[in-house]
C-alpha cells in the first residue's frame, strides 16, 4: 500500500535520515543470486526495495543495468516469473518493495493481471520510465484498487509547469514518492553528482511539497548518498551496488555489495 | 501552409494519437524537449520563411519535384499502367532526406546546434549527414555494426560528409538498437540536441512531423498522375519498415477513399517469430521506443530481434499512424520475402535500367504478387513508390547472388 511507503519516509525523517532505496534486477546473474541480493539488501538496513524487471530495450538504463537485463531474459526471467521471485524476497525480507520496469511487459500482460499479481507479491508502487504523466491514467486507474500507484520520475530538464504536472498526478494517484532524476541522462555509476541537484530538489519541492522525493541516477559513493540526502527523503542505488557485485565475483558479490550498502545507508543522514 | 478540413488532417490529436495508437511513451528527461519540437514546429508551419527555405532546398538541393516515371515495359508486362515514384533520383538516393533537411532547419530554428539520428540501411544517416554538413550543425550517427557490415558504403558516405558514427554492439546490432543508443544520447544532451529521428516513429510529436515533411512525395504523385492520365490511381503501393515513405506517399491521398493504399512488409524468410520485420502483419499491439503501435513481440511483452535482407526494413516496430490506417482498414498491410524481393530487384534493373534499393524492391514485388494471384485489373493504373536507389545493395545482392565482387 502506498501509506506503506510514507509510513517508511515518516520514520526515517524521525530517524533523521534518508530512506535507503537500493535496485536489485531479478534474475540477475541468475535467479537464486538476486534472490539473495535482494536478502543482502535487507540485512544491510534497506528502507524499500526496488526490484527491477528486464526489458529487452531498456532505453532509460547505461550499460550496467542494460547488460544485467539481457542476461536477466537469456535466463528466462518472465513477467510471472518475476512476480514469484518478488514474493519470495517479501517473505523473506518484509521490507516493502517497489516494482521497475518499463511498460511494455506490463501491457502484454495486461495491465489489471499485472498489478493483482504485483499486488500479491507484495509491491506498493511501480517505476515506469517510458510512463510519463499525461499517459499514466490507465496505470493509476487499474492499479488503484490493488493500492498500487505509480511513481513518476522528474527530471532536471523538467519545466516547473511539467513539475507541478507530476505533483499534482503522484498527489492524487497517492504515490508514495517521486522519483527525482539526479541529472539528464540514462542510470549508471558516475564520479561526481551534478552541482545543480539542490536547486533541481528545491524547484520538485516546490512543485510537489507534500510528496516524498527521493534521488535516483549516478549515486555511486557514500558521499554522494550524504550530498543527495541533504535534500532528498530517500536515495535509490542501483548500478553501483551492481559494479561491486561484478567486481567481487559471484561467490563474495552479495557480501560486497551489502558493504556498499551498509556505506551508503550509514552516510544518507540529514543531520 | 494550407489550412484543410480533410479528415487526414484531424490525426494526430492533441495527445499525439492516431485513433488509439500513438502517444508519448518517453522518459521524463525528455518530455521537456519533446514540447518545445512540437511548439517551434507548429510555429514553423505558420512561418512562411521557414516554408521558403524548405521549398527552396527541397528544389535546389534535393532536386525536387521527383519524376513520376511511366514503366513501359512493367505496363506492357502486367497489361496495367505502372508508375514509379522516383525518390531514389532524389539528393542522396533516398526520400530520406525529404524529412532529414525539415527537421535540421527545424533544429537550427531551436538554436540547437548538434543532431544525433540512427540509421539501419544508412540512408538515413547519409541523408542527415549531407543536411547538418549544409547547414553547420554537428552530427553524430548511430547504426549497428551488423548494419555497418551490410552497409559500409553508406558508412563511408556519411564519415566523408564530416559525420561521426557510432557502432552500437547492444541486442541485435542493428536498427532497434541504434534507436535506443540514440534516445540514451538524447537523454543525456537533450539541452543541446536535436534527436532526428528518420521514420514516422517515436513519441508525439515525431510521427506527425515526419509524416508531414514526407507528404510532399505523395502531394507531387497526386498532381502529376492526374496531370498525366487525368485520374487517380487505383492503387498506391510502398514498402514499409517504419513506415516513412509509405505514410509520405500515402497521407494525400488517405481521403480519396477509392484509391487503394498497399503497404508492404519485410517478410524475411518467413512467418516463424523472429525470421521476419512484418510487425504489422505479425505483431500486436505494445508500447516501443516511445509510442503505442504494432511491435513484433513474444508472450512476455519483449521485443523480438527481426530478419529482413533489407536493413532499412529491419525494425520491429512500425509508425503509429499505420496502425491507425490497418485497424480502420483505410490501407491494407502485407508481406514480401526476401526471396521475392530480390527476383523483384534483377527484374526492375533489366526490365527498365533501374537498380532500386532492396527495402523499394519489396513494393516492387508486390506488384508480381498482385498480378499472380489475379487481383491487378487490366489497364488500371498503379503507383509505386520507389524509396530508395540501390547503389548501397551491391554487397548484399551480390552475397545473395553468389556473385564476388
Amino acid at each position: 500500500m502506498t501509506n506503506t511507503l510514507r509510513n517508511i519516509f515518516a520514520k526515517t525523517r524521525q530517524e533523521k535520515r534518508a530512506a535507503f532505496i537500493p535496485y536489485v534486477m531479478l534474475g540477475y546473474p541468475n535467479e537464486a543470486a538476486s534472490v539473495a541480493m535482494a536478502k543482502a539488501m535487507a540485512d544491510a538496513g534497506a528502507d524499500i526495495i526496488e526490484l527491477g524487471a528486464p526489458f529487452s530495450d531498456p532505453l532509460a538504463d547505461g550499460a550496467t543495468i542494460q547488460k544485467a537485463s539481457q542476461r536477466a531474459l537469456e535466463n528466462g526471467i518472465t513477467m510471472r516469473k518475476y512476480f514469484q521471485m518478488a514474493e519470495q524476497i517479501a517473505a523473506q525480507t518484509k521490507i516493502p518493495l517497489v516494482m521497475m520496469g518499463y511498460y511494455n511487459p506490463l501491457l502484454r500482460m495486461g495491465l489489471d493481471t499485472a498489478m493483482r499479481l504485483a499486488a500479491n507479491s507484495g509491491i506498493c508502487g511501480c517505476i515506469i520510465p517510458d510512463l510519463p504523466v499525461e499517459e499514466s491514467a490507465a496505470v493509476i486507474d487499474t492499479g488503484r484498487p490493488y493500492a498500487i500507484a505509480p511513481i513518476f520520475l522528474a527530471a532536471p530538464s523538467s519545466s516547473d509547469r511539467r513539475l507541478k504536472a507530476i505533483g499534482a498526478a503522484a498527489q492524487s494517484a497517492d504515490s508514495g514518492f517521486i522519483y527525482c532524476v539526479s541529472l539528464n541522462g540514462v542510470t549508471g555509476a558516475r564520479t561526481a553528482l551534478s552541482e545543480d541537484l539542490p536547486q533541481f530538489m528545491q524547484r520538485v519541492h516546490i512543485a510537489a511539497p507534500n510528496i516524498p522525493l527521493c534521488v535516483g541516477f549516478g549515486i555511486s559513493k557514500p558521499e554522494h548518498a550524504a550530498f543527495a540526502a541533504r535534500y532528498a527523503d530517500g536515495v535509490i542505488v542501483g548500478s553501483a551496488l551492481m559494479n561491486a557485485y561484478d567486481e567481487a565475483g559471484s561467490a563474495q558479490g552479495s557480501a560486497s555489495a551489502g558493504v556498499l550498502a551498509q556505506q551508503m545507508r550509514a552516510a544518507a543522514v540529514t543531520q | 501552409m494550407i489550412q484543410s478540413t480533410k479528415k487526414s488532417q484531424e490525426y494526430p490529436n492533441a495527445a499525439g494519437r492516431f485513433g488509439s495508437f500513438g502517444g508519448t511513451f518517453a522518459p521524463e528527461s525528455l518530455m521537456f524537449a519533446l514540447e518545445l519540437l512540437e511548439s517551434e514546429y507548429l510555429a514553423a508551419r505558420q512561418d512562411p520563411l521557414f516554408q521558403q527555405q524548405l521549398d527552396d532546398l527541397l528544389k535546389n538541393f534535393v532536386g525536387r519535384e521527383t519524376p513520376l516515371y511511366y514503366a513501359r515495359n512493367l505496363s506492357e508486362h502486367f497489361g496495367a499502367k505502372i508508375y514509379l515514384k522516383r525518390e531514389d533520383l532524389a539528393h542522396t538516393g533516398a526520400h530520406k532526406i525529404n524529412n532529414a533537411i525539415g527537421q535540421a532547419l527545424l533544429t537550427k530554428r531551436m538554436g540547437k546546434q548538434r543532431v544525433i539520428a540512427e540509421t539501419g540501411a544508412g540512408q538515413h544517416g547519409v541523408a542527415t549527414a549531407a543536411a547538418c554538413a549544409l547547414l553547420g550543425l554537428e552530427c553524430v550517427i548511430y547504426m549497428g555494426v551488423e548494419d555497418i557490415r551490410r552497409q559500409t558504403l553508406n558508412a563511408f558516405r556519411i564519415r566523408l560528409m564530416g559525420a561521426d558514427i557510432r557502432a552500437v554492439e547492444s541486442g541485435s546490432k542493428t536498427l532497434k538498437d541504434a534507436i535506443n543508443e540514440a534516445m540514451r544520447d538524447w537523454v543525456t544532451n537533450v539541452q543541446t540536441t536535436h534527436y532526428l529521428i528518420g521514420s514516422a516513429v517515436g513519441p508525439h510529436p515525431f510521427p506527425r512531423i515526419v509524416r508531414d515533411f514526407q507528404s510532399v512525395i505523395g502531394t507531387e504523385a497526386r498532381r502529376q498522375i492526374l496531370a498525366a492520365e487525368g485520374r487517380l490511381p487505383d492503387k498506391v503501393i510502398a514498402c514499409v519498415g517504419g513506415g516513412s515513405n509509405a505514410i509520405g506517399i500515402f497521407h494525400p491521398f488517405i481521403d480519396d477513399t477509392a484509391v487503394e493504399l498497399i503497404g508492404v512488409e519485410a517478410g524475411g524468410s518467413g512467418p516463424e517469430p523472429g525470421h521476419n520485420a512484418a510487425s504489422l502483419t505479425y505483431g500486436s499491439p505494445g508500447a516501443l521506443h516511445g509510442s503505442y503501435s504494432y511491435v513484433l513481440q513474444n508472450d512476455d511483452g519483449q521485443i523480438l530481434e527481426t530478419q529482413s535482407i533489407s536493413a532499412g526494413l529491419d525494425y520491429p516496430g512500425v509508425g503509429p499512424e499505420h496502425s491507425m490506417l490497418k485497424e480502420t482498414g483505410r490501407a491494407r498491410y502485407t508481406t514480401i520475402e526476401d526471396g521475392p524481393a530480390l527476383a523483384a530487384f534483377q527484374a526492375l534493373c533489366r526490365m527498365e535500367g533501374i537498380i532500386p534499393a532492396l527495402e523499394s524492391a519489396h513494393a516492387i514485388a508486390e506488384l508480381f504478387a498482385l498480378h499472380k494471384n489475379g487481383e491487378m485489373r487490366a489497364g488500371e493504373i498503379i503507383i509505386v513508390n520507389l524509396s530508395g536507389r540501390g547503389d548501397k545493395d551491391m554487397n548484399t545482392a551480390a552475397a545473395a547472388l553468389d556473385v564476388s565482387l
